[in-house]
């Protein structure tokens, strides 16, 4: 078949979301972040809801969110979007709110106003993205490392008697009356981003009939902080992350 | 229509005047001796009648965020707290003002430092005027004397943020907060509308239309050429405040020999020491700093020409006093009297202080 055949409209099975544009993401390669992003992008389009979305970005690898999706954005301080789209929500009704934290932004400098934000019910989707270290500052542990692995702050491997344990924050969000979504997602396959994007989706619209705090967690990787290729931390993400923190819904109030 | 006079606390006099002037939210957390603030806004459900929010949020750490949420939107959105719980409310003010966000806090200052006393005081002069957070920013002052100007300096900061894209302070203490005066109440002004937020706001991240680029509030710019170029600008909207917005109140000092200067609660106090040292054939006059930054350093100026000493009266250890020195350059004699940690002075104190370090001396 000629090219000009292959490349006419109807023949189109994917595209770059419309939201995202055309800058270069400083994400490196193998990170989920870039399919997240665009998982995000397609929902907010697929609800048509771009005119009316607001997003609030954190501190952290993501801290540059603002970038590549074109919407309206808040940049929030270390730990604290959950509190900024408190706010943003509640004096916005009619207004379509998400957070977008990592694992140190939201498990730990973060906890207060995640789990106060969840437990009032604030009508806005948090989008977790817990790789189990600090990307942006270089490899730190986070409260999310799992037992034994290595970082730049526990070399070598996280010692529970000096560390304490992983924090699976979303099981303490999902006990709590004001939050009618908890579910954990990853993005390392074709069908687990379907299946990633269904539960966005779900959880966005929550967000809009008033249902209460919806938290999509994506167990993720991240190459560089793990010293991994990205094909070898998705086996480990699936050997190690995925039995600590299983995949599936927490908390699913229909 | 006849004036509406009511009597009221000063806290009171913040929350009532914030609902007739259309905020649009209210984010606090309960500390003495301002709990008022909160407890009054949630009393009247304001929610009900101006569609104003009001919540109590999790944390000063929180409710100060929530305050550069609603900004970031273009609503008008205030908190309150006291010194303690101001103190940790400095990273989002440092944040709000890096992002030119306009909003209204304010502190009833109580005595320090750490847990300190409920009791009133000053002390956190220096933490408003000359920062408080990190970076290079400012933030517009007011210090009520009275219940009155609790009432009007909330219409007053609100104004001034939104005409300079600043967050603007009330520095009040536990004296202004807690006693009761009667009050002329600001007359009611309507909410804004979506409409003319956007108008006035066309930064706002109001949802992005296909007429605009995405609007982004952030006080971050990695790049230190075009962070310098933002510090830049911060620095000349400041100075532009500096030219436009001192404000201060003069007591006698026309014929002044002495001068007394005094914000807030000292400054009532002083007025009564004014007239005592009066009576006694002391020449003395009072020069009340309304807006302590940008700070009435010109007329202080001035004033050095004209009296043989200033005394700073303050509920504090002498910081005031730092920015009358500065003013007066030299030129003439200052001192600082003070009290600390909640006490108060009496008018007595003052004028045996003001005849021991400056008469006398």
């Amino acid at each position: 078949m000629e090219l000009n055949e292959i490349i006419k409209p109807e023949n189109l099975v994917y595209e770059k979301p419309r939201l995202m544009n055309e800058n270069s993401m400083h994400y490196c390669p193998g990170c989920s972040h870039g399919v997240i992003h665009k998982l995000i992008a397609e929902v907010i389009a697929d609800m048509d809801m771009e005119e009316k979305t607001i997003g609030v970005s954190p501190v952290g690898c993501a801290v540059f969110a603002y970038n590549y999706l074109d919407i309206d954005w808040l940049e929030a301080a270390h730990g604290r979007a959950p509190a900024i789209a408190t706010a943003v929500k509640r004096l916005n009704p009619e207004k379509m709110v998400f957070t977008y934290q990592g694992d140190g932004d939201l498990a730990a400098i973060g906890t207060a106003e995640t789990i106060h934000a969840a437990n009032r019910g604030e009508n806005i989707v948090i989008v977790f993205v817990n790789n189990a270290i600090y990307g942006m500052t270089g490899g730190q542990m986070a409260p999310t490392t799992l037992e034994g692995m290595p970082t730049s702050t526990c070399p070598y491997g996280r010692n529970i008697a000096l560390n304490g344990y992983p924090l699976k924050i979303s099981n303490l969000l999902a006990e709590l009356e004001g939050t009618c979504l908890v579910t954990r997602q990853s993005v390392q396959t074709p069908a687990a981003v379907k299946k990633a994007k269904k539960m966005l989706r779900k959880a966005f619209e929550n967000s809009m009939s008033g249902k209460g705090t919806s938290v999509v967690e994506f167990v993720s990787t991240c190459s560089s902080g793990w010293k991994m290729t990205p094909e070898k931390a998705n086996k480990w993400m699936e050997e190690n992350m995925f039995p600590f923190y299983p995949l599936g819904d927490l908390k699913n109030v229909e | 229509m006849a004036e509406d006079i009511k009597l009221m606390k000063g806290n009171e006099a913040i929350a009532h005047a914030a609902i007739r002037y259309g905020v649009d939210g209210y984010f606090g957390y309960p500390i003495t001796p301002q709990s008022e603030i909160l407890e009054t806004l949630m009393a009247e459900m304001p929610w009900e009648t101006t569609g104003m929010v009001v919540l109590q949020a999790e944390s000063e750490v929180a409710a100060i965020n929530m305050v550069y949420g609603g900004a970031g939107t273009g609503k008008k959105v205030m908190t309150s707290s006291s010194s303690p719980g101001i103190s940790l409310k400095q990273e989002g003010i440092s944040y709000i003002a890096g992002a030119e966000l306009p909003c209204l806090i304010v502190n009833v200052m109580r005595g320090g430092p750490g847990l300190g006393t409920i009791q009133p005081s000053q002390a956190d002069y220096f933490q408003t005027v000359k920062g408080g957070g990190h970076g290079d920013y400012r933030l517009i002052t007011l210090a009520p004397s009275s219940v009155q100007e609790m009432a009007d300096f909330v219409g007053l900061g609100f104004d001034l943020a939104f005409k300079y894209s600043n967050p603007a302070i009330i520095l009040a203490d536990g004296i202004i907060g807690q006693m009761m005066e009667k009050v002329v109440m600001p007359p009611f002004h309507k909410r804004r509308t979506e409409e003319e937020i956007i108008a006035e706001c066309p930064w706002a991240v109001q949802g992005k239309t296909a007429n605009r680029k995405s609007n982004v509030i952030t006080s971050l710019e990695l790049d230190p050429a075009k962070m310098e170029e933002n510090n830049i600008r911060f620095q000349a909207k400041y100075k532009k405040i500096e030219e436009n917005e001192v404000r201060y109140e003069e007591f006698f000092c026309d014929d002044a020999e002495y001068l007394l200067i005094a914000f807030g609660s000292s400054a009532r106090i002083c007025q009564k020491v004014v007239e005592n040292a009066r009576a006694e054939g002391i020449k003395l006059g009072l020069l009340r700093p309304i807006t302590l930054w940008p700070f009435p350093a010109k007329i202080i100026a001035k004033y050095a020409g004209q009296v043989k000493g200033m005394l700073s009266v303050e509920l504090n250890a002498g910081q005031m006093v730092e920015d009358v020195r500065l003013a007066v350059n030299g030129k003439v004699k200052v001192e600082h009297f003070g009290r600390l940690g909640g006490i108060v002075f009496t008018p007595d104190e003052v004028l045996d202080a003001l005849k021991t370090l400056i008469i006398e001396n």
